[in-house]
């Protein structure tokens, strides 16, 4: 039995049955694990003692606004995620959380990190990190996503930022070194994210999403694709001739730069349905991997640095 | 069966939760509590590190 009005409007509220799980799932928990894992290599490649605590609290400042960057841009594109396969499991589009809900955890969540990192750590990493969060939602989300072919391009300073931030956070200021962290983020996003839409254009067509392969067609995204990682990998090299890291970084981005332009090539050169998938998804999956384990390089050279200070 | 304004349930009756709202709702205050907590924390503990300085940041 309901209770409606005398124009037939449903009047009972709405009860959530969402569950904790349901809100963790807002928070994006794969792409917050990529946030936590720069932002650390950006805090420990920051000169001088951080306090164990407050590097902590910067972690978890900065891995809670990429969250509420998650929670808002669901909670902006539920409609887009009804429609595509891949994010039709999300809380919102399955129905159990609500925008409305998504929109106020979010803010929330955003407001408490900007403010701790702001009141316990300093405030130009915290006004950061309200950039960050600011350019994910309002210029990505909400500006860029759905009006042009170059969103990821663009927006992928969103995602580039939290080695910044937490390089700021460490030292109070900003340096060379977190901008090349920047530049290799940034440069790594198109080839990641095309690829990602080479082998998921129909879902993006269906969703009204201008992502590259719909707009221009595959073959233009492939030699984007291409263009990108040749860019990435000179991007990528370049500290270490330039001397801001050493040599086990240099050998390993050269090594890594060399598996993720041969993928890139093979994407270019196959353009069979069948196997261009393949070749595609080989890509995606190998760039998470190549991001990873470039960062990775770099906290394996400040240990190396610090046990056996001749080899730096 | 649908009613109108004026044959609503009287006010004590309220709204009935179901046994998964209830639980989906208590697990969501325990969540709460436990984030809130340390957010409490995490002030003391930079309070302790950070002294009687605490609010000497750089700007």
């Amino acid at each position: 039995m309901s209770v409606v009005d005398h124009n037939g409007i449903d009047f009972a509220p709405r009860i959530s049955e969402a569950d904790v799980s349901d809100y963790i799932a807002l928070l994006k928990p794969r792409v917050m694990s990529l946030v936590i894992f720069t932002a650390l290599v950006g805090l420990v490649l920051a000169p001088g003692h951080f306090h164990p605590v407050l590097a902590f609290t910067s972690l978890l400042c900065i891995a809670v606004g990429a969250g509420a960057s998650g929670a808002l841009n669901m909670a902006l594109e539920g409609d887009i995620d009804a429609v595509m396969t891949r994010t039709a499991n999300r809380p919102i589009p399955r129905g159990r959380i609500t925008r409305g809900e998504a929109m106020a955890f979010g803010t929330t969540l955003a407001f408490f990190a900007v403010m701790t990192l702001g009141i316990l750590v300093n405030w130009f990493a915290g006004a950061l990190l309200a950039f960050t969060i600011f350019f994910y939602v309002v210029i990505y989300t909400l500006g860029l996503k759905r009006r042009t072919a170059q969103n990821i391009v663009i927006g992928g300073a969103a995602g580039s930022l939290p080695p910044v931030v937490a390089w700021v956070a460490a030292t109070g200021s900003l340096s060379v070194e977190p901008l090349l962290l920047f530049l290799i983020i940034f440069f790594w996003t198109p080839p990641h994210f095309w690829a990602l839409a080479l082998f998921r254009s129909d879902d993006y067509a269906r969703a009204g999403v201008p992502m590259l392969p719909v707009i221009a067609g595959p073959d233009a995204t492939r030699l984007q694709i291409l263009l990108y990682t040749i860019v990435l990998v000179a991007i990528a090299a370049s500290p270490w001739p330039l001397g801001y890291f050493d040599w086990i970084y240099g050998v390993a981005s050269l090594a890594l730069g060399a598996g993720m332009l041969a993928l890139a090539i093979n994407v270019y050169r196959r353009r069979e349905r069948s196997e261009s998938l393949r070749a595609t998804r080989k890509l995606f999956a190998f760039s998470i991997l190549y991001l990873f384990a470039l960062f990775a390089t770099l906290l394996l050279e400040v240990v190396v640095r610090a046990l056996l200070p001749s080899l730096g | 069966m649908a009613i109108t304004m004026s044959d609503q349930r009287p006010p004590e009756d309220g709204i009935v939760l179901t046994e998964a709202q209830k639980r989906s709702r208590r697990n969501r205050s325990i969540a709460t509590a436990l984030a809130l907590g340390v957010l409490v924390l995490l002030f003391f503990a930079v309070t302790l590190v950070k002294g009687p300085a605490v609010l000497n940041r750089p700007l």
